[in-house]
């Protein structure tokens, strides 16, 4: 049996009844790279809230949207959190990309291996879990309860306790960057390299820990939505006039209900692994690794539809928008995302055909996952079919449709590709498929997330975003996309794997330098995109959009004003038609202007913060084995939370003459508004 | 717009041109039918893929608000016939990619022994392949050639034209034999043998490397793969036995097992002809106890309480090759310290074996371990 990996300067079998692991050589300033990071981040974080406090916006940041049970503003909290995070996770990428680019040249590279391998540990964890898993969640909570005409959604303190357990999560990942270690096992952490014999240190314990709390509050959030799905549409809403987006964002709550405590469970048994010495996953005693791959890809491969097939739905309410048009094939669009419900459970042996299943296992599973092009295909001539006979809208977010329907054909073509299994052999773990991932990712993923905001933005804070400067972010995010990724397409083929920090010759040095330059050109994206929201900000009031209807919608969330009282709806809307909006519009409908009554809401609660500010502390004890604090916390958060169950003064009503209030003021918003046009 | 794709066309030809795509162009059978099959899928799906991409650009362009002209019916929604055409082009593609790809998948199989040498080569059945065992380590490859009695590091040969049958293992985490110019990869695990079998046709020197993230030193994971003729090949053997200062042993194992980074060629002129076995079996140190007694122990009912502490006794008690030394082997430890309870046991189940029958039961370990 081999010792233990190699460890880096810290001792982690140490322990101290008070302290755990704690000491004080686990803080890692002797690497100059984190040093520089962390006192970035530290003026930074200074500066941010030295300006919170200048403008003694403390009070109201805690009163109107931490302790919030506002769908809308929890919504646009996990967008923040997202691009928030996406600014660490592209970090970590720009890192990587230098490294290779400066090693294939023939350099000697910044980054130490071990420092490396935590960079794109945390990469990969961080920009599915805590960029792409927030920017969704917080789309579906944001647009969802408005298309289908609710207050808000079915719990809406689970809904804040959500949100906060996704925080934690991202708070424990960021912690590791500073105080001891991230993993260095890949995003998956396959054991037994995540095992305890191999990873002493306590980066996998940062990963499970992150990863458990987060998880968990993606569950209850996918619980939540799923009930508002069923539960809360407006009366005429049967599920087949749903919004698109609403369809995709049911699917997705399915998967998640239905995958995410596998992930739970398979990081308990790693945890237990860890902790307790059990044997679920080692080499030796009767474990098996290929048990936790089986598992984790098993929640895996759903995940990716998680991320999808809500993009996809919001691409589908875009191309019908900008078209002008209603959406091609709304059954066989709805069918499609069922059929890639249901198929995508059934293909998560294409993620190890190398692990050596026999010729029928690996065919069967090679065939399910090119099945899944099927309906993928047909919502692609949908939308297609959708542009034919349009009077395209070429604004940003139909820009960025367009971009996705031409890129993601790309990466699903490499991906039906890497569903071959004698393919798969030699393209596997390469530099292929990392192209082909990203290519499905951002160019379907993050270029939705992006086409959603710049849709949506005007309805969440009541302008739109200025266009200028969104075109800019979307030809650097375009471009740099293919410069970026198609070198790694080639590098691939010319069997590079990946994870590598370091390259003997420099035959690789231009593809990876082109790839440099790339992701350099993204940066620049994400950069004009922050200087199109300050742009956007300080010329609000000429943006101003007094309508709630600036893109000429079909679907129910532009009937309300931008950005919509916290009831949403003075009056639930009747929906008789898919389109409901469109429909209304046509029909004539006529805003309701007096004899409103009251509205039930419920009130908003600090529960969710302080009750994930608890577990944050507990996930850190059990992170460092200080079990005391383990204990103590562990011990709070269920008695807070027996507490709160307690807690009666949950709703209120908003009286009538308030509502009318509201309503009066966007009348009036309404009139200076035609009057201006 | 059109700058753009331009300028994108010209990088990606640029970047086309005069790169060496070993993946494309290997000099194994395996890996050029596997190269194959993706020149083939490829070419299936831009069938669907070329004219989508077209009529995306056509479309977008044609029906730009700009264009007043353009036909404009907002309440087109519903074709029956090209909903069909929809869902059946991409059906049609997957149904000829399945046949593709049941056919491929079986035929390329890694397990099954190769059915030709090249397109123009077919296989002599009296030429045994040659079995190379390859065990992935902290951070380096051994290979071990039972054939010859060598084994080397981080070097590996073959000659030209003879099938070559991979027994491949970990003694550390799970990683990946890929030699991209011979044949596809198959991962490594402790505990486990996988097999892959492929032949090389062109001599040269190829690279090989560990192609599963495996730690910290796993850049560094890659070795040389000489593909030589027959005459060469015996004089890289010759070369491996005069230039090897130590036999492969169960300690020069052990000692080979630390990790180390960046590990030089290294060369055994014999090896322990029970260690691929003791390997696979997690029991190369002698103080461990072997798998396939573990396992043969935990069918058996696992001996109680004692079974656990005292696994040393049942040590040895089976081999792969006869497995009815288990009975002889548990009377030896009846007589042994073994306790009351795990006697009773243990004898319980000698009864259970004995009423099934004792094929059924190596049948199984068989399929267990061959996994």
């Amino acid at each position: 049996m081999a010792g233990a990996h190699l460890s880096e300067g810290v001792d982690y079998s140490r322990w101290d009844p008070i302290f755990g692991k704690l000491g004080w050589d686990v803080f890692p300033f002797q690497e100059p790279v984190v040093l520089v990071t962390f006192i970035a981040v530290v003026l930074g974080g200074l500066a941010v809230l030295g300006i919170l406090t200048y403008f003694r916006v403390w009070r109201y940041l805690w009163s109107e949207w931490f302790t919030s049970i506002d769908h809308k503003k929890i919504g646009i909290m996990y967008m923040v959190l997202a691009l928030v995070m996406l600014l660490r996770g592209f970090a970590d990428a720009l890192l990587m990309r230098i490294q290779q680019a400066w090693t294939a040249s023939g350099g000697a590279g910044y980054l130490e291996p071990h420092h490396y391998d935590q960079i794109f540990t945390a990469h990969g964890m961080i920009m599915i879990f805590f960029v792409a898993m927030p920017f969704i969640t917080g789309l579906m909570n944001f647009v969802m309860p408005l298309q289908i005409g609710a207050r808000d959604v079915a719990f809406p303190f689970l809904n804040n306790f959500s949100f906060w357990l996704t925080t934690s999560g991202a708070v424990l990942v960021m912690i590791s960057l500073f105080v001891g270690e991230f993993a260095t096992t890949g995003w998956l952490a396959y054991p037994p390299l995540s095992g305890i014999q191999f990873s002493p240190s306590v980066g996998v314990d940062y990963y499970i820990w992150a990863l458990q709390i987060a998880g968990i509050g993606t569950t209850l959030s996918g619980i939540n939505l799923v009930v508002t799905l069923v539960k809360m549409r407006a009366p005429g809403m049967d599920y087949m006039k749903m919004p698109i987006f609403c369809w995709t964002a049911l699917c997705t709550n399915i998967l998640i209900v239905a995958t995410f405590p596998i992930l739970t469970a398979t990081l308990v048994l790693l945890s237990l692994d860890r902790y307790l010495g059990t044997h679920f996953f080692t080499n030796d005693l009767g474990g098996n690794p290929m048990m936790y791959v089986n598992l984790i890809w098993i929640w895996g491969h759903p995940e990716v539809y998680i991320l999808t097939l809500p993009v996809f739905g919001v691409y589908s309410e875009i191309v019908a928008t900008f078209c002008g048009k209603r959406l091609f094939g709304y059954t066989s669009m709805v069918y499609a995302t069922l059929v890639i419900t249901i198929l995508s459970y059934l293909v998560w042996l294409h993620h190890f055909f190398t692990m050596g299943a026999g010729a029928d296992v690996n065919s069967f599973f090679g065939i399910t996952t090119m099945v899944i092009s099927i309906p993928t295909g047909a919502k692609l001539f949908n939308w297609l079919f959708t542009l034919y006979k349009g009077r395209i809208r070429f604004e940003l977010p139909m820009m960025w449709t367009i971009a996705f329907m031409l890129t993601f054909v790309i990466g699903g073509m490499t991906g039906v590709l890497l569903a071959v299994p004698p393919a798969d052999y030699v393209l596997h773990n390469s530099l292929f498929l990392v192209a082909h991932f990203h290519n499905v990712i951002i160019g379907g993923v993050v270029f939705g997330v992006f086409a959603a905001m710049s849709y949506w933005f005007p309805k969440a804070f009541g302008f739109t975003l200025e266009p200028f400067w969104g075109k800019v972010s979307f030809w650097c995010w375009v471009v740099g996309f293919y410069l970026a990724f198609m070198p790694l397409y080639v590098l691939g083929l010319m069997g590079v794997t990946r994870r590598l920090s370091q390259f003997e010759d420099t035959f690789y040095s231009g593809y990876f330098i082109t790839a440099l330059l790339g992701a350099l050109l993204i940066a620049a994206g994400i950069g004009a995109f922050l200087i199109q929201l300050f742009v956007s900000i300080r010329n609000k009031d000429a943006l101003r959009d007094t309508t709630g209807d600036p893109w000429g919608g079909r679907t129910l969330e532009w009937s309300t004003s931008s950005p919509p009282p916290y009831y949403n709806f003075a009056f639930t809307p009747k929906v008789h038609q898919i389109d409901a909006w469109w429909h209304m519009k046509s029909a004539g409908y006529e805003r309701p202007t007096e004899n409103f009554e009251p509205i039930h809401m419920p009130r908003y609660t600090a529960t969710g913060i302080i009750m994930a500010g608890i577990i944050t502390v507990m996930g850190f004890a059990l992170i460092w084995h200080i079990w005391w604090l383990a204990l103590v916390t562990l011990i709070v958060t269920v008695a807070y939370a027996i507490d709160h169950t307690f807690n009666y003064n949950r709703d209120y009503y908003v009286q009538a003459d308030e509502v009318a209030k509201i309503e009066g003021g966007r009348s009036q918003l309404l009139i200076a508004g035609a009057k201006e046009s | 717009m059109k700058f753009v794709k331009h300028a994108l066309l010209l990088t990606v030809a640029s970047l086309l041109s005069g790169c060496n795509m070993v993946v494309m162009s290997p000099s194994g059978d395996i890996a050029q039918q596997q190269s194959d099959l993706i020149v083939y899928a490829t070419i299936l799906m831009l069938i669907v893929v070329l004219p989508v991409m077209a009529l995306t650009v056509f479309f977008a362009i044609k029906y730009r608000s700009s264009n007043k002209e353009a036909a404009y019916e907002p309440d087109w929604h519903h074709s029956t016939s090209l909903e069909i055409v929809i869902w059946a082009v991409p059906m049609a593609i997957i149904l000829c990619l399945a046949g593709l790809t049941w056919v491929a998948t079986h035929r390329l199989d890694p397990y099954q022994p190769l059915s030709r040498i090249s397109v123009d080569k077919s296989i002599d059945e009296t030429v045994e392949p040659l079995v190379i065992q390859a065990v992935a380590m902290d951070w380096k490859w051994l290979f071990i050639y039972p054939e010859y009695g060598i084994a080397t590091v981080n070097e590996a040969a073959a000659p030209v034209d003879r099938p070559i049958r991979f027994e491949i293992t970990s003694s550390t985490v799970m990683n990946s034999l890929y030699i991209p110019a011979l044949a596809g990869q198959i991962y490594a695990m402790a505990g486990m043998q996988t097999e892959l079998n492929a032949v090389l046709n062109h001599p040269g020197e190829f690279k090989g490397f560990g192609a599963n993230y495996s730690g910290l030193g796993f850049t560094h994971m890659n070795f040389k793969f000489h593909g030589i003729d027959d005459a060469g090949f015996e004089k890289w053997v010759d070369k491996v036995r005069d230039g090897a200062e130590q036999d492969l042993g169960r300690h020069e194992f052990l000692v080979l097992d630390q990790p180390t980074i960046s590990h030089p060629v290294t060369y055994y002129g014999s090896v322990d002809p029970e260690l691929w076995t003791a390997v696979i079996n997690q029991c190369v140190d002698e103080n461990e106890l072997c798998q396939n007694d573990m396992m043969m122990v935990d069918a058996l009912g696992g001996g109680g309480l004692k079974g656990l502490t005292m696994r040393e006794l049942f040590a040895g008690i089976c081999t792969s090759d006869n497995p009815a030394g288990l009975l002889t082997g548990l009377q030896g430890t009846e007589n042994a310290a073994v306790s009351e309870t795990g006697t009773r046991k243990l004898s319980l189940v000698k009864l259970d074996l004995n009423a099934f029958g004792l094929p059924d039961a190596s049948q199984r370990r068989h399929a267990t371990e061959k996994n």
